[in-house]
């Protein structure tokens, strides 16, 4: 579903590379998990695989289900289908939450040439997924992420992720901010969502949210590369030991 | 809602270079002579069949015009304007009072079906039908129509093509419960002992260089009387466009509301294409007596001018509220989103004690359009509020600038005012800019002022982009956040299409 090919990117103002040759295959069905340290570049190569103009693509290519992504915008990208549940999600004044999810939905309708929803279909889709993540109807009316705390902006993530039903969801550390309570929501949002038909990417730091999302692989980021690449034992085995092992074995 | 949707489709259909309503109608036109001298005002005062007193008052004016200059304080650049150069009479001919839609120029409906939604003209013409339904319009789509007015609310229209109304309707039923809301031209000959006790009260004739020119040669406008405890039944809507070449357009308004009386007043225009520049210079008059409320709404969208800035709308007015009774309210409440430049201050004169007035407005600037609006609040009675809610977005090349007064005279104790002024920048060749001034005369006066300038961020689009929103839609979405506290105060039936026309204005505003 999700190639990536000797992928090397800079940012677009300062020329400074942060991904420097990175492969990563995600298969259909498949939950992949990205870890690394701080500044290995996981939270650029989910802006660079939404389409972010902040970073430019100097060599490789990445391809969603066997085509190059990277001359498609941001918007063109999602109703493609790529999801990016962000690290920390812009608030927008004045624009009630029910409202952006209806731009949006109807949106990528649009863009895959689909009728708009009709309002009653649209607020029982939204109701159904919202009241999966515990998010009551009066949260929707407020403006999207405006005083919204940690956890209730990660679980507006898992809602739009929900209704957009997006065929590779790209998760950036989407535990950090969260209580256990809230984490435990959010995963159980995020398993729901786990199809044959759906690749799910998820940018972690730590090995605790992968006890709640349990990854089919496991991959380290260093320095722009993936150094090392595994199974879920491989997560446990970086919490037990940390970085320095893998880091100095691909030294 | 759907209406958003056929909206886009509508405007989109309407299409001709970036300005969506650039088309123009073909009418024969009964045009005075260009340029302006007595002759020319005793033209235009003969043509409206127009009393002596009329004619004095003019010609008064217009004397004393000649002694004044333009003003040249506001944050705008133009070229000199020849005011010989401008016609100042044109009216659509066959103008012996239509009586019904049937006597009215097909060429004039069609122009009004072909703006379509953002101004409502069908559903308005429809609101006629279902008035009078003898007098028909159109049988196939008659019934739709109507629906469309049941479920949008009453309306009634007093529609200036160029300089004339040519069309006023709900007038019977308006008359019922004591309304007056004819055109200005009208209401001269049927009802001189109110026009001649309130014309010029609110803005006296040498007001200001472009007030004193209207009062010269005004050719027409709305004119709106609610007699004392009426409510006035139905929102009052006018729209108009400008659509000979080369015409100046100075329309009249005057709204009184006595006693307790409640009116809601919306008014709406587009222009069509050309090269030349268009001038414009309104004056409207509002007086609000004891206990009364005017609520006036103004959705602008004239020719802003091509790419480049070259031609466009002209637009000086001079809008200004009087509430003369204590506990009166006037309430403005505008978006302008068209002309290449405006100068525009909306202002209450706060006399009754207790009185209050509210200015919320939207000024959007793309391209090369120059934006000089504000408002100023005076307040000489006792107790008296203000509001001014100012949002200001500008992109392109443009330049927008909030200019507000608000004054406290000595004698208005406990005069309180809120103003908050925000602006929004999108893109880095846009300026925007903020020029308020307070004075308070005694010391219980309280003003506050709150006022911001921000960008819509990379993050922020990007982020609303990540969801599937398109780069233009995105932005419009953006915007219509940060507007929304005005929006908010439009009726209804402006609300939407406001969204809509602030989205099309900043078409093009990002590479």
């Amino acid at each position: 579903m999700l190639e990536i090919k000797n992928l090397h990117a800079r940012i677009a103002d300062e020329g400074t590379e942060i991904i420097r040759g990175l492969n990563l295959t995600v298969a259909k069905g498949e939950v992949a998990a990205i870890m690394g340290p701080n500044g290995s570049g996981k939270s650029t190569l989910s802006y660079i695989l939404a389409g972010r103009e902040d970073y430019e693509v100097t060599e490789g290519d990445i391809l969603f289900n066997g085509e190059s992504i990277l001359e498609m915008d941001p918007a063109e990208r999602a109703a493609s289908g790529i999801f990016l549940a962000f690290q920390y999600p812009m608030e927008i004044p004045g624009v009630a939450t029910m409202e952006f999810l209806k731009v949006a939905m109807n949106a990528q309708r649009k863009a895959r040439g689909e009728e708009p929803l009709k309002v009653p279909e649209l607020l029982k889709k939204v109701k159904d997924a919202a009241g999966t993540l515990q998010m009551d109807m009066g949260m929707l009316k407020r403006p999207l992420n405006v005083g919204f705390s940690g956890g209730e902006k990660k679980r507006a993530e898992i809602l739009q992720m929900k209704l957009l039903e997006p065929k590779l969801c790209v998760m950036d550390e989407t535990d950090s901010g969260l209580d256990i309570d809230a984490l435990k929501i959010v995963s159980d949002g995020v398993n729901a969502l786990r199809s044959p038909d759906r690749a799910i990417v998820v940018i972690t730091h730590y090995q605790r949210l992968l006890e709640h999302i349990v990854p089919d692989s496991v991959h380290v980021l260093y320095k722009g590369q993936i150094i090392k690449s595994g199974d879920k034992s491989l997560a446990l085995d970086l919490e037990a030991n940390g970085y320095a092992g893998v880091i100095g074995e691909a030294a | 809602m759907p209406a958003v949707q056929e909206t886009i489709d509508q405007v989109r259909q309407i299409d001709v270079d970036q300005y969506k309503y650039g088309f123009e109608t073909e009418i024969a036109v009964d045009k005075a002579p260009k340029g302006l001298s007595e002759d020319i005002i005793r033209f235009i005062s003969a043509k409206k069949n127009e009393p002596d007193w009329m004619l004095e008052w003019r010609l008064d004016a217009y004397r004393r015009w000649l002694t004044m200059e333009e003003p040249t304080w506001a944050r705008v650049e133009y070229p000199k304007i020849d005011f010989q150069d401008i016609f100042y009479y044109a009216a659509p001919k066959n103008q012996s009072g239509p009586k019904s839609l049937d006597e009215v120029d097909p060429e004039l409906l069609r122009t009004y079906e072909k703006l379509g939604i953002p101004l409502k003209e069908q559903e308005i013409l429809a609101g006629v039908k279902k008035a009078a339904p003898a007098e028909s319009v159109d049988d196939e789509d008659a019934d739709a129509a109507n629906d469309n007015v049941y479920k949008s609310g009453r309306v009634a229209v007093d529609a200036v093509f160029d300089s004339v109304s040519v069309v006023t309707t709900f007038k019977k039923e308006l008359a019922k419960a004591g309304v007056i809301f004819c055109s200005i031209s009208e209401a001269i000959r049927e009802h001189p002992e109110l026009v001649k006790k309130y014309l010029g009260s609110v803005v006296p004739v040498s007001d200001n260089f472009y007030a004193t020119l209207n009062s010269a040669v005004f050719t027409d406008g709305s004119f709106v009387f609610v007699p004392k405890g009426v409510r006035c039944p139905m929102e009052l809507s006018t729209y108009f466009r400008i659509n000979e070449k080369g015409t100046g357009q100075f329309e009249r308004t005057l709204i009184i509301a006595e006693e307790g009386a409640y009116v809601s007043y919306l008014e709406g225009c587009t222009a069509p294409q050309r090269d030349e520049n268009q001038l414009h210079a309104a004056v409207v008059e509002l007086i609000a007596l004891d206990d009364a409320e005017i609520k006036y709404s103004t959705v602008q969208n004239w020719y802003p001018g091509d790419a480049e800035g070259k031609g466009g709308v002209y637009n000086f007015v001079t809008k200004r509220g009087d509430c003369r009774g204590d506990r009166s309210t006037i309430s403005w409440t505008q978006v302008e989103t068209g002309s290449a430049i405006t100068w525009k201050y909306p202002s209450c004169i706060l006399r009754g004690d207790d009185s209050q007035g509210n200015f919320y407005s939207i000024a959007v600037s793309n391209g090369y359009q120059q934006i000089d609006s504000g408002t100023k609040m005076l307040h000489l009675g006792k107790n008296t509020k203000s509001r001014i809610i100012s949002k200001g977005i500008a992109a392109g090349f443009s330049q927008n600038t909030y200019r507000g007064q608000v004054s406290a005279h000595r004698k208005a104790t406990n005069a309180r005012n809120f103003t908050n002024c925000d602006s929004l920048l999108i893109g880095d060749n846009c300026g925007a800019h903020t020029v308020p001034y307070m004075e308070a005369k005694n010391s219980t006066a309280q003003f506050e002022h709150e006022a911001t300038t921000s960008k819509i961020s990379e993050d922020q689009k990007f982020y609303v982009m990540q969801r599937g929103i398109p780069e233009e839609e995105a932005i419009a979405l953006i915007v219509n956040g940060f507007v929304k506290d005005v929006i908010q105060e439009l009726p209804m039936e402006f609300a939407v299409e406001a969204q809509k026309l602030i989205g099309i204005s900043l078409e093009g505003s990002v590479g």
